[in-house]
């Protein structure tokens, strides 16, 4: 994150409008049970931060992402899958939530892209091996014979 | 002082329009006097352009809080260090870092540019003269560091405590070394689309350029990887942010072109694609630059978030990008075309590296320009964040790292396969072990563990599996092999080094994302918890009076297995008044390559405290890692065919030529 000067400070003054600097899971929030627990991180590390930038609920100390940590964590103890979960919270606060983008219509380019630059960029390559079977021999110019003749000449002479 | 500054900049940018002009001229009419003029002017551009950053560097060393830069960014409490590197810890002074930068490297090629054809060292300058002229302007109109404050303010508003840190001596200058280092690259290739001529002793003189960037970038981003780590109070060392991203994309594009430009100039093939990957390296640089310092991302991150500056940068970018790129299309196709390869061949592994590696730039910078796209366009907001970039960007790279360790084997032009699978054989048992050992014998191991470790030990294994073969270990007697090992070309080492790197950092982000430890408690002074075997007592917190900062000192000692205490980490909580803000300094023990990382959270009564402790295995593996890619980028960097061998305009005699590489 911190690639630039004034990066990391920004960060900080961002978070210090949502109330000190803490750590963002606080031990009052932890499951009683590990299972259950573990899954809540996991959870917590795919939803966003909704008042930061680019972090998840789980890296952020704002109380909005406390509501949605403890929020995570009553589903889960109420027996709902991850994917309850997930579904639950983006119909409260909608696909923005999502550090990773569901595929749809609208992310089709977005998750599509890689394999098919992949692909062309694969295509690419065998159609430009298979038409430069050929060698093109370029002839010399009046300068690199000059240039060659020197050294030639040079030789010679040693 | 200031006003000098000032004026030298001002110098700076007239010298740098005559330095964009004169030598371009010279060369296209063939007037020796004219292109000459280039060198002098390069050079007395970056002395003046060093002053006028002289004069910054005093007006923050002397705390002259009439500039209204340093009144922003310092204070008079502040330590000596980092009221030397506030200069450019904010927007102004890091912009003019900036240009010092590009103008050190202008006046290098300048310098040792000798060698190099009269109207290609016009041509390259110029272009250099080009993109010094757009930032010098961008400075002097938008962003001036030497404008001054009447009255004058007795006391700064302090450097921002984050900042505050050895990191910030070293990781922009080496970031931007690494930036503008491409520049270079940018402009031979300018300059070769100019000249419509290319062949391979361009890549050449152009491949030392590209590895000297890239090792400062590896650092830069390293670097920046381990201040984040141990700054921000969350062990996380990558994070996929926007501005991460920024510097990420020239890395992976550097890392190709770096590749391409080897077989530009051994067998004289990829030419044009060469070309066009050094265009678009430092078009990422920009666009990064862009990116961080127009705050279109609308990123907390970015310290500049004037629109009047963001409009400046997109005109900046789309000329030198949207330029550069026509006048490839323009040119590219009266070059001619290189050598031919078979498909399996050294060729044919680096070609391959290319399609991964630029695959992977392009991934991560779609998903780092989609949210934005997206919402210009259909209003849609969506979020791009890690776990996006882990799946793809994982997915595409973990092919490439498994086939690194064949591409130093293979031969050039026609490669055998199978010759190169036997022979890393070896290297492909010591993986499968790594991983059985991992599914056996760690409690815990998951699948993605167990391949994680083998991939780490194949590239590690792979790498020294091409030294032992190429110094011929154990078909030779030994002091034989331990001679021609000695001899082997210098860039044989800095491959086999700089693939070893890689693998020692997918080992430490293996180990760490795998086997991490975490414990969240309350701890009253004398309580003890456990953590990944250890036991670890808690000390009690103790008021410090530091010299702009106050902070509460919690001290923690690790207690061995007979109830002896062993060492002890200090973690603590500062605040800063002159900008009324609290920060965290975690307390880091390191052990063997892994850390103990506490960091403290909110006070509770009766002297008790929120411990955030977490166990990180293996975790400096991956910047040691990555230290071990810049050696072997440095010891590449001394290769005899780049130190003597760039083709000088003397004819040389046959026995001073270089050796032919090994392979």
């Amino acid at each position: 994150m911190r690639k630039f000067p004034g990066i990391v400070a920004a960060t900080l003054a961002g978070m210090l409008a949502f109330g000190g600097i803490a750590h963002a899971v606080q031990p009052d929030e932890v499951l009683k049970n590990p299972a259950l627990e573990s899954r809540a991180r996991a959870l917590s590390s795919e939803l966003r931060c909704m008042v930061c930038q680019n972090q998840s609920i789980d890296q952020s100390d704002a109380d909005l992402a406390r509501d949605l940590r403890v929020l995570v964590r009553e589903r889960l103890t109420k027996g709902d899958s991850d994917e309850q979960v997930l579904d639950y919270i983006v119909s409260r606060y909608g696909e923005f939530v999502l550090l990773k983008p569901r595929l749809s219509l609208h992310t089709l380019l977005l998750w599509g892209a890689p394999l098919a630059l992949l692909l062309c960029g694969a295509v690419a390559v065998l159609y430009s091996v298979r038409t430069r079977r050929v060698a093109e021999v370029s002839a010399l110019s009046e300068q690199e014979k000059q240039a060659l003749e020197a050294i030639l000449h040079d030789d010679r002479k040693a | 002082m200031v006003e000098i500054g000032h004026f030298a900049l001002v110098l700076a940018f007239a010298l740098s329009l005559v330095q964009s002009v004169v030598p371009l001229f010279g060369a296209r009419t063939g007037n020796e006097r004219l292109m000459a003029v280039g060198g002098p002017v390069t050079v007395t551009g970056f002395a003046l352009t060093a002053l006028s950053f002289m004069a910054l560097t005093t007006a923050y060393m002397q705390s002259d809080f009439s500039v209204a830069n340093v009144w922003e960014n310092s204070h008079s409490l502040k330590p000596m260090l980092y009221k030397f590197t506030g200069t450019w810890g904010n927007h102004e002074g890091s912009m003019l870092l900036w240009v010092l930068i590009l103008t050190f490297f202008g006046a290098l090629v300048a310098a040792f540019g000798a060698n190099l054809p009269a109207t290609l060292r016009a041509n390259v300058l110029a272009v250099q003269g080009w993109i010094g002229a757009a930032f010098f302007l961008f400075i002097l109109t938008t962003s001036n560091p030497f404008a001054r404050l009447v009255p004058a303010p007795i006391e700064g508003r302090d450097l921002n405590p984050i900042l505050q840190d050895i990191g910030l001596a070293v990781h922009p200058p080496l970031l931007y070394l690494g930036y503008v280092g491409f520049s270079v690259c940018f402009s031979f290739a300018v300059a070769a689309l100019i000249e419509g001529k290319i062949d391979a002793t361009w890549a050449r003189w152009v491949r030392p350029w590209t590895l000297a960037a890239w090792v400062f970038l590896t650092g830069g981003i390293a670097m920046g990887s381990y201040w984040a780590y141990y700054e921000l109070g969350w062990g996380g060392f990558w994070f996929w942010d926007p501005v991460e991203n920024a510097s990420f994309m020239p890395w992976l594009a550097g890392t190709a072109l770096l590749h391409s430009a080897i077989v530009m100039e051994k067998r004289s093939a990829l030419k044009i694609w060469t070309l066009l990957l050094a265009i678009l390296t430092f078009s990422l640089s920009l666009l990064g630059t862009f990116l961080v310092r127009s705050g279109v991302l609308t990123s907390v991150h970015a310290f500049a978030t004037d629109p009047s500056r963001g409009v400046f940068i997109l005109c900046i970018l789309m000329l030198f990008i949207g330029g550069s790129l026509a006048l490839f299309a323009l040119r590219a196709g009266s070059l001619t075309a290189g050598g031919m390869f078979q498909p399996i061949s050294r060729e044919g592994a680096l070609v391959l590296n290319n399609l991964f590696l630029t695959t992977a730039t392009a991934t991560v910078l779609i998903g780092t320009l989609y949210p934005l796209v997206l919402e210009a366009l259909t209003g849609d907001k969506i979020s791009v964040g890690a776990p996006f970039f882990n799946l793809t960007f994982g997915a595409l790279i973990v092919p490439l790292l498994l086939l690194v360790p064949f591409g130093p084997l293979l031969a050039w032009k026609r490669g055998d396969i199978y010759a190169a699978a036997q022979r890393l054989m070896m290297a492909f048992g010591g993986a499968l072990i790594a991983m059985l050992v991992t599914v056996l014998f760690i409690d815990g191991a998951t699948v993605f563990a167990a391949l994680g470790i083998g991939i780490a030990f194949w590239l590690v294994l792979g790498a020294l599996t091409d030294l032992v073969l190429k110094s011929g270990f154990g078909k030779v007697s030994g002091r034989i092999a331990l001679s021609r090992l000695a001899g082997l070309p210098r860039s044989v080492f800095g491959t086999a080094l700089a693939h070893l790197g890689i693998g020692l950092t997918v080992l430490g982000i293996v180990g760490v994302v795998s086997f991490e430890a975490e414990r969240i408690l309350t701890m009253k002074p004398g309580e003890t918890t456990e953590i990944a075997g250890r036991i670890v007592r808690f000390e009690g917190l103790r008021p410090f009076q530091g010299p702009n900062f106050t902070e509460d000192r919690g001290r923690f000692v690790l207690v061995d297995a007979a109830g002896k205490d062993g060492a002890a980490l200090i973690s603590s909580k500062r605040f800063y008044p002159a900008r009324r803000m609290p920060t965290t300094e975690a307390g880091i023990r390191t052990m063997g390559f892994s850390q103990l990382y506490v960091s403290l959270g909110d006070e509770l009564p009766e002297g008790a405290v929120v411990v955030h402790m977490w166990w990180k295995p293996l975790v400096t593996l991956i910047w040691l890692g990555g230290l071990v890619m810049m050696l072997g980028g440095a010891v590449s960097l001394t290769d005899r065919r780049l130190r003597v061998g760039a083709p000088s305009r003397k004819p040389t005699r046959i026995a001073d030529k270089p050796k032919p590489a090994a392979s």
